[in-house]
């Protein structure tokens, strides 16, 4: 608004100088577009969709119109004991696709999540540490583990230690 | 939990309480039923089946094809049109085939297709207000397995499209228990047209009667049938 008013100050006078001239052309050409635009926006038209339409373009359905999917029919090409051999090469690759598809479906219900997996492993690391462990640790821990009750005086008494021959 | 898979709906009834994916939330129906802003209606007289976790369509019986996009088929060349061939798919209208849209086909390169051949192809366009399209390769571009089947040879008959769905599933015996035996290829397309090869005309003649009596049988009558059709075929050797 303001640009249009600046626009107005200028008299007809000033506006008819020589000088004047381009920026006289270049304010009706706006002047134009404004009103192209006007048109425009009065004549856009907007479709009056109800609301509930717009909900439905994320419907909770997916429509399946082939049986195939549905059903998961074999594909429609087969050849027995040795017929056509480029058929039954490709029999072979759909054979062997259903099954990976297969394995890795039961794979994904039967299989251990990582939070399973990050149980199981924290009580696998005991097991798996004594493996690496040398023979005398690994005695000292199994007596440890089964003498649990008893009191610590009786470990520390177990303990080997280097005896001291006497000097006589 | 839907309690009526299984029984026999008609046109115009309603569906409701459908299992959801647990992961998504979504629904998917298949074909026979339609949805009408949130609720699910029943457009094919048949039985409510049901997949886990979350597809629901109906069994139905029929005959007459409609194309559906993605779907496998077996069409007869009828008419070369410029630059493409019009085929037979037993479908209200004839489809389109693009000689480009065949393996290894170039402008200069074109595949030898005549009227009267036999190919087997997928819909790359099926919808109700366009001409369907059809192509002979995946979206690799490799053939596998489409094209031109079978000049001079093999023998093709349609049946009903139940029976098609019932051959090609997963669990069904019959293509098994009849390879065991015999030495044949059989091309099934989801029109409901079947082409069978077999060593002789007899076995092709066996391999078509074979299938078209399945349509009503069950595992074990399918199995007996077989065994029965394979002491058959030694004689006539």
């Amino acid at each position: 608004m303001a640009v249009e008013s600046s626009k107005s100050k200028l008299s007809k006078n000033v506006l008819q100088m020589k000088f004047m001239q381009r920026s006289v052309l270049r304010m009706e050409k706006e002047e134009i577009e404004e009103e192209a635009q006007k048109m425009i926006d009065e004549e856009h038209w907007v479709m009056a969709v109800p609301q509930g339409d717009k909900q439905q373009r994320q419907s909770q359905y997916i429509v399946e119109p082939s049986y195939s999917r549905c059903e998961d029919l074999l594909f429609g090409r087969m050849s027995f004991k040795g017929c056509n051999p480029e058929i039954e090469k490709l029999m072979k690759s759909h054979m062997q696709d259903s099954e990976l598809e297969e394995a890795s479906r039961k794979e994904s219900e039967i299989g251990v999540d990582d939070m399973e997996m990050a149980e199981r492993y924290e009580s696998l690391i005991g097991t798996v540490a004594k493996k690496f462990a040398k023979k005398r640790q690994r005695h000292e821990e199994d007596v440890e583990s089964s003498s649990k009750d008893q009191s610590t005086e009786d470990k520390i008494k177990k303990k080997r230690k280097f005896m001291k021959p006497s000097d006589d | 939990m839907v309690d009526h898979v299984g029984t026999v709906f008609l046109p115009g009834d309603t569906i409701h309480n459908l299992n959801k994916s647990e992961k998504t939330g979504k629904i998917i129906i298949g074909p026979g039923l339609r949805q009408e802003s949130e609720t699910i209606i029943v457009s094919k007289p048949g039985i409510l089946r049901h997949k886990e976790p979350n597809i629901y369509w109906i069994d139905s019986h029929q005959k007459k094809y409609v194309p559906v996009k993605g779907e496998q088929v077996l069409g007869v060349v009828t008419a070369k049109a410029g630059d493409v061939f019009r085929v037979d798919v037993g479908g209200s209208e004839q489809a389109t085939l693009s000689y480009l849209s065949f393996e290894g086909a170039t402008k200069r390169n074109r595949p030898d297709v005549k009227v009267g051949d036999i190919v087997f192809a997928r819909f790359l366009v099926a919808n109700k207000d366009m001409e369907p399209e059809l192509v002979c390769m995946d979206g690799a571009g490799r053939s596998s397995g489409m094209g031109v089947i079978g000049r001079d040879r093999g023998f093709m008959f349609t049946c009903s499209l139940n029976l098609i769905r019932k051959i090609l599933s997963p669990g069904c015996v019959l293509l098994k228990t009849l390879g065991n035996g015999n030495r044949f290829e059989i091309t099934v397309g989801m029109n409901g047209r079947v082409w069978i090869h077999g060593r002789s005309v007899v076995d092709t003649i066996m391999v078509a009667n074979a299938i078209s009596a399945a349509e009503f049988m069950d595992k074990d009558q399918i199995r007996a049938m077989c065994s029965k059709l394979a002491d058959r075929f030694i004689v006539v050797e």
